[in-house]
């Protein structure tokens, strides 16, 4: 058991190694650095850029270094916590993005529970009902849900709240706490406003999650020992929750591998679309203007959430189903 | 006393006076036999037929794709027309009786008037401008894939009026024309994208599975590697660094080969898969015995197995590559703008102000919807017949 954990963990670097060396390669394809694009904003307002500066800059950040120093000194550093500068808002990477990547990992944490806690019923409803009218409107509803893609809803749902409530529905918190340190207050604001982005975020996952559950529960109920079960005389219901749920509940610990990277994908449309204070906004604007450290920390950051958040659910289910733990894990 | 009526010959035994022929096969009825002789793909279309709103789907999608050939045509105005004098123009409806008389489709003309407190611009029916639709009549000239110039349109204004059917946007463009003329860009993108993910998913699949030993490890754990990362950041991160000046075809081919990057892995999966439980089937042994090259045995017994299986995963990820462009140029980092999608469209409306405003400029969402439910919905009927002999 310990040695399966330890052995997933160890497995776990070499991925976050190819990762970092990808998302690097990504941030250096453009040509030009963050200097030449100061630059060219400068020169577009109407200044003039003072080339000491710039040098000092060029220096002050190692651009002029090879690429393969740069790399290993912004992997090094992020071992040990540092994770590079951000030339567009002249502070450490690390503060810029400490609160933002709390609250995407919050929003994911709620949405998935959320598509859990909407999914689970209705998979079993639909799947001990097959081919009734509740399965088949059940079904549409979620492939719509799958249809519909996420910014476009968080638009339609911001769209009618303003017409029909007449307030607006993004952001993450009342505006009034958006610079205030953490308070029990504004936790509860953000409470308050989480909702809009979880249940855009979660539809098409919970369409997903509903259809692969489905499957798999209808799978599970065509076995024999459920037959044999119902044979002996054991009720419906209590059919259902001795075997084939235990089943269906291995099965979404051991789907969010799945579900995290589009989760987390929609996440970044949803908040820009809503102007939610995390990640997405700060990414592409990182993105676009060739803030290098900034952009790179949060691609890894994101796709370093994902990997962990497999090798959680790998873990839970080593604890969930014996049949991985006796196997050391050998197939997953 | 034995008689000739005895019990016994009443139960004797009955042979058949017909010839016997050690030849014959048993008969089977002819629907069975039609089933038994029809080739796969025949088996599949079958299946595929009972699954109506697959075939619906299916159908509406063919629709879907057709109008893109004649987009110039259907539409009432050219993509880039502008009237200056109605910008932003709610959408008209049509009318068919004026005062309790029939009169034929017609709109009333639009009035417009600069609200001078707020600065809003208002738009009345006019009832006394009552404009007739032309239909196959002369409009906007336009370039017919190059071959010839034409004016012949399906529908037209009144001489001199307007028929802005869903409204017109900032540079007072008709809006249901700019959504004809966008299908064609949003449509197209992911056929082209999945036929880049396909042949690369086969290739890199196919290796994995054939090679198998270390060189499938290696391939397992890049796709793996790439599939953790989350798809719209790496999409975002790879179309930002397009640079401005490129051309628009050159940035359609990226956008594609940028979409096709991810999409491959699941396909590659699939295929390496199925290639390795089809490798163990007895038919493929018994072509290794008959001294059947690799390259036959891949291309006419094993690539026919799994074929049907690729192109109904294909089609189910078809919907993801149109909502990534979309999605892409919603956020202005993908498609620009002299080039019309959905997504260039929809750019307009990302501005929550606006929309609330003239709300007509969030309709392509509704094309965007229907367009991914009816791949969904066909995907999920050829997946359901990809295996006719379940």
């Amino acid at each position: 058991m310990i040695t399966y954990i330890i052995r997933r963990v160890l497995l776990m670097i070499p991925t976050l190694l190819v990762i970092s060396l990808l998302v690097f390669i990504i941030i250096e394809l453009p040509p030009g650095d963050y200097i030449e694009s100061y630059i060219a904003q400068l020169e577009a307002q109407g200044e003039q850029a003072n080339p000491e500066l710039l040098n000092f800059l060029r220096q002050q950040y190692g651009l002029e270094k090879p690429a393969y120093e740069r790399y290993f000194g912004w992997v090094t550093g992020m071992v040990q916590g540092d994770f590079g500068f951000s030339f567009e808002y002249r502070m450490p990477v690390s503060e810029v993005i400490g609160d933002r990547l709390l609250l995407t990992i919050l929003i994911s944490i709620a949405t998935i529970m959320f598509t859990w806690i909407i999914a689970f019923p209705i998979a079993l409803y639909s799947a001990t009902h097959q081919y009734s009218w509740g399965d088949y409107g059940l079904t549409l509803l979620g492939l719509l849900g799958l249809a519909t893609p996420n910014f476009l809803l968080a638009l339609i749902m911001l769209y009618f709240a303003n017409v029909v409530f007449g307030t607006s529905i993004g952001g993450l918190m009342d505006p009034e706490y958006l610079d205030m340190p953490w308070s029990v207050d504004k936790a509860v604001s953000v409470l308050e406003h989480l909702w809009v982005p979880v249940v855009v975020i979660g539809t098409a996952g919970t369409a997903g999650m509903i259809r692969r559950l489905r499957a798999n529960l209808l799978d599970e109920l065509g076995k024999h020992y459920v037959t044999a079960a119902r044979a002996k005389g054991l009720p419906g219901y209590k059919v259902l929750i001795k075997y084939p749920l235990r089943v269906a509940i291995n099965f979404m610990v051991g789907d969010i591998g799945h579900l995290l990277p589009s989760v987390i994908s929609g996440a970044e449309l949803v908040a820009i679309v809503l102007s939610l204070p995390t990640t997405g906004p700060i990414l592409i604007s990182a993105l676009q203007s060739q803030d290098m450290y900034l952009a790179g920390s949060f691609l890894m950051f994101l796709s370093m959430l994902t990997v962990v958040g497999v090798l959680i659910s790998d873990i839970a289910l080593t604890f969930l189903d014996p049949r991985i733990r006796l196997d050391q894990g050998a197939e997953r | 006393m034995t008689t000739p009526n005895s019990p016994d010959v009443s139960l004797r035994h009955f042979v058949s006076t017909e010839p016997f022929d050690p030849k014959a096969v048993t008969k089977i009825a002819p629907e069975l036999e039609r089933y038994f002789l029809a080739s796969q793909w025949k088996l599949m279309w079958w299946k595929l037929k009972w699954h109506r709103l697959a075939v619906f789907s299916g159908l509406f999608l063919l629709v879907l794709y057709g109008t893109t050939l004649f987009s110039e045509f259907l539409a009432p105005y050219d993509n880039h027309t502008r009237d200056i004098g109605h910008i932003y123009a709610p959408p008209q409806s049509v009318h068919l009786f004026h005062d309790g008389e029939f009169i034929g489709p017609f709109v009333y003309g639009i009035d417009y008037k600069l609200n001078m407190v707020n600065l809003k611009r208002e738009y009345t029916d006019n009832p006394n401008k009552i404009q007739r639709i032309r239909f196959f009549c002369q409009g906007d000239e336009y370039d017919f894939w190059g071959i010839t110039t034409g004016r012949l349109h399906l529908i037209c204004p009144a001489e001199g009026g307007t028929l802005f059917l869903l409204g017109t946007d900032r540079l007072g463009r008709d809006m249901l024309s700019r959504i004809i003329y966008g299908s064609r860009i949003s449509l197209t993108i992911g056929l082209v994208g999945i036929t880049l993910s396909f042949f690369l998913g086969m290739i890199v699949g196919g290796i994995a599975g054939y090679f198998g030993g270390l060189i499938d490890i290696i391939i397992q754990r890049i796709i793996e590697i790439m599939q953790s990362f989350p798809q719209i950041p790496l999409w975002m991160a790879l179309s930002a660094i397009m640079p401005l000046t490129w051309s628009p075809l050159v940035i359609y081919l990226a956008i594609t080969i940028i979409l096709a990057m991810l999409e491959w892995t699941s396909l590659a999966r699939a295929v390496r898969s199925k290639l390795f439980s089809l490798r163990e089937e007895e038919f493929c042994t018994a072509a290794k015995l008959m001294g059947a090259k690799p390259s036959r045995i891949i291309g006419r017994h094993l690539l026919p197995g799994f074929m049907s299986y690729l192109i109904a995963s294909a089609t189910l990820s078809i919907p993801t590559m149109i909502l990534g462009e979309t999605a892409l140029s919603f956020l202005g980092i993908g498609l620009r703008a002299p080039i019309t999608s959905w997504g260039v469209l929809l750019n307009e409306a990302q501005n929550i102000n606006i929309v609330v405003l003239y709300p007509w400029l969030m309709l392509p969402v509704v094309p965007v919807i229907l367009t991914i439910l009816a791949f969904s919905l066909f995907g999920d009927g050829l997946r359901d017949a990809a295996d006719p002999y379940k």
